[in-house]
């Protein structure tokens, strides 16, 4: 407890350092320069309202270990993990970070991800705030856990390192892993590089914790092409992160004075019910989500949404992209649009809950959009996304025709060209009417 | 408790949670039951076997040390009629 209060102290020194510092070097907020402002819209806008954002220091880190330090600045309490790669930098730096007294949590060293995600369910009903981390198999393995823990209610914050399924083997990054558990009743976010990464490892505990949320939540972020990446990010510090987040207020928890049964047998009289309620709390949890994503955007800068617009003004053909492959298409989009392709590229962020509405406005009146899955839904439609993406413009007077194409599985590297190739392709498909369901791109044959 | 078949969705306890004990107990497995055990008491000699195998246990001692089954939790299983030692149960179809 010495120990703590210590740290405490000596962290606080450091944010007064790091205020101290934001003071000297506090500017007015850059204008963007006319030539480039045209290029960003929402992604990454500075918040035009904040004067002055919480004091941070820009570090080259490892996207797994800012991961970590977000892990710890939000003090975790408890952790259950079992190390899969790519996610292993994660659960191995925090599993330090507790052995050596610098995160104040039970860590438990678990045989396998089914047993991490029941450990975890566990000490989220003891009341502590509960983070795991996993991938591919271990989410795979953690599968019919998955589902209790939503169902219950506990507020876990679990950061995937996305990675292909077996088989064939492949330790490689695509989003095959989380597709395969999209009905698991969790919030689902996916991230762009290593500051989203950070940005959204804090904001899930405090999106989660909500008492009117209490569901648990899943960064996603690729495996390999993020995770093990250095990157230069912006780390706030634990005064700010203490502000932010306060400390987790279990609604619902074992206690031996206060008994309640947790987990029961439903009846088909009362199933559907149940179901209904964790459905509802799940869509308006998005108001929650951007509540606290508005302040995050007071306290840094940073402002996010669920569906992400990047030079969509007048494009008549957009791309939808998930993850970090998002700032490839960006490249992509911005070569294009130099050769006079009306282009524009939608990231959606957020994947549970679903974003209607933001993903009908962003559509506009685009002719055609071509959605890339990093996923195949094998003899179904093709990609997971792209069939949402479909169902959910259409109900919609003016849709624009949707295409499909499926890039990057098991690691297959996806260069510019690629976007400029589909693009192209696309239009051509259009114009002579669609042929194929969806098409795997690149595939020999 | 209020009956399951009135509960709203708007009702349910967070996670799904009870905060009664026994509520199991409000869920009458008797309506499952095709057949009932009946004893024939002039051959049943006390022994309390019926009882001690049920697997409800849905069997009650009645005044004199005889045995019949609580209607409210009988599945007609008929374990009982197969381990009745003077086979003094036999097993009757429920009636329509």
């Amino acid at each position: 407890m010495a120990k703590a209060k210590a740290e405490t102290k000596a962290e606080g020194k450091v944010d007064a350092k790091i205020e101290a510092k934001a003071k000297v070097e506090a500017k007015p907020e850059p204008k963007a320069e006319a030539k480039g402002e045209a290029k960003v819209e929402t992604i990454a806008k500075v918040d035009p309202v904040a004067k002055a954002y919480a004091p941070a220091h820009r570090v080259g880190m490892e996207v797994s270990i800012a991961v970590s330090h977000a892990v710890q600045l939000s003090r975790a309490e408890a952790i259950a993990a079992y190390p899969i790669t790519p996610q292993t930098h994660i659960v191995e730096h925090l599993s330090s970070m507790v052995a050596n007294g610098d995160l104040d949590a039970e860590f438990i060293n678990v045989e396998s991800e089914h047993s991490a995600m029941s450990a975890c369910i566990g000490m989220s009903a003891s009341g502590a705030r509960t983070y795991t981390a996993t991938s591919s198999q271990g989410l795979a393995l953690m599968h019919e856990i998955l589902f209790i823990a939503s169902a219950m209610r506990f507020p876990i914050v679990m950061t995937v390192a996305n990675r292909a399924l077996s088989g064939p083997l492949s330790i490689w990054n695509d989003h095959g892993d989380i597709m395969a558990a999209r009905d698991i009743g969790w919030i689902q976010i996916f991230v762009e590089n290593g500051q989203e990464a950070f940005d959204h490892s804090v904001m899930a505990f405090k999106i989660a914790e909500n008492p009117k949320v209490l569901l648990p939540t899943i960064i996603n972020m690729d495996g390999f092409i993020l995770s093990h990446v250095v990157e230069a990010l912006e780390m706030v510090g634990q005064k700010t992160v203490d502000n932010f987040l306060p400390a987790y207020v279990p609604r619902h928890q074992l206690d031996t004075k206060n008994p309640v049964t947790m987990g029961a047998f439903a009846m088909p009289e009362i199933y559907t019910e149940v179901k209904m309620k964790h459905q509802v709390t799940l869509t308006n949890a998005y108001e929650h989500i951007m509540a606290v994503w508005d302040e995050w955007a007071g306290l840094t800068g940073r402002r996010y949404q669920p569906v992400e617009r990047y030079r969509t003004e007048d494009a008549k053909v957009l791309l939808l992209t998930m993850g970090c492959l998002s700032e490839v298409a960006k490249i992509a989009v911005d070569e294009m649009r130099e050769a006079g392709v009306p282009v524009g590229l939608l990231k959606l962020r957020m994947w549970r809950p679903f974003p209607f509405q933001d993903l009908r406005e962003a559509v506009g009146d685009a002719e055609l959009l071509v959605v890339c899955d990093r996923a195949l839904s094998l003899g179904g439609p093709g990609g997971p996304v792209m069939s949402e993406v479909r169902s959910a413009l259409y109900a919609a007077a003016q849709r624009p025709q949707i295409l499909g194409y499926i890039i990057g599985l098991g690691g297959r590297d996806v260069a510019p060209e690629a976007f400029r190739e589909i693009v192209d392709q696309a239009q051509k498909e259009v114009a002579q009417g669609p042929s194929q369901e969806f098409h795997l791109y690149g595939v020999r044959g | 408790m209020k009956p399951l078949e009135e509960t709203t969705w708007q009702e349910i306890e967070l996670g799904g949670l009870l905060r009664e004990p026994g509520s199991a107990r409000a869920y009458r497995t008797g309506d499952w039951r095709s057949q009932h055990p009946v004893w024939t008491k002039s051959r049943c000699i006390r022994c309390g076997v019926c009882w001690t195998v049920c697997p409800e246990p849905a069997i009650v001692e009645e005044p004199g040390g005889y045995f019949d089954m609580d209607p409210d939790y009988c599945k007609g299983c008929g374990t009982c009629a197969r381990e009745c030692v003077t086979g003094c149960i036999s097993m009757m179809p429920e009636e329509e």
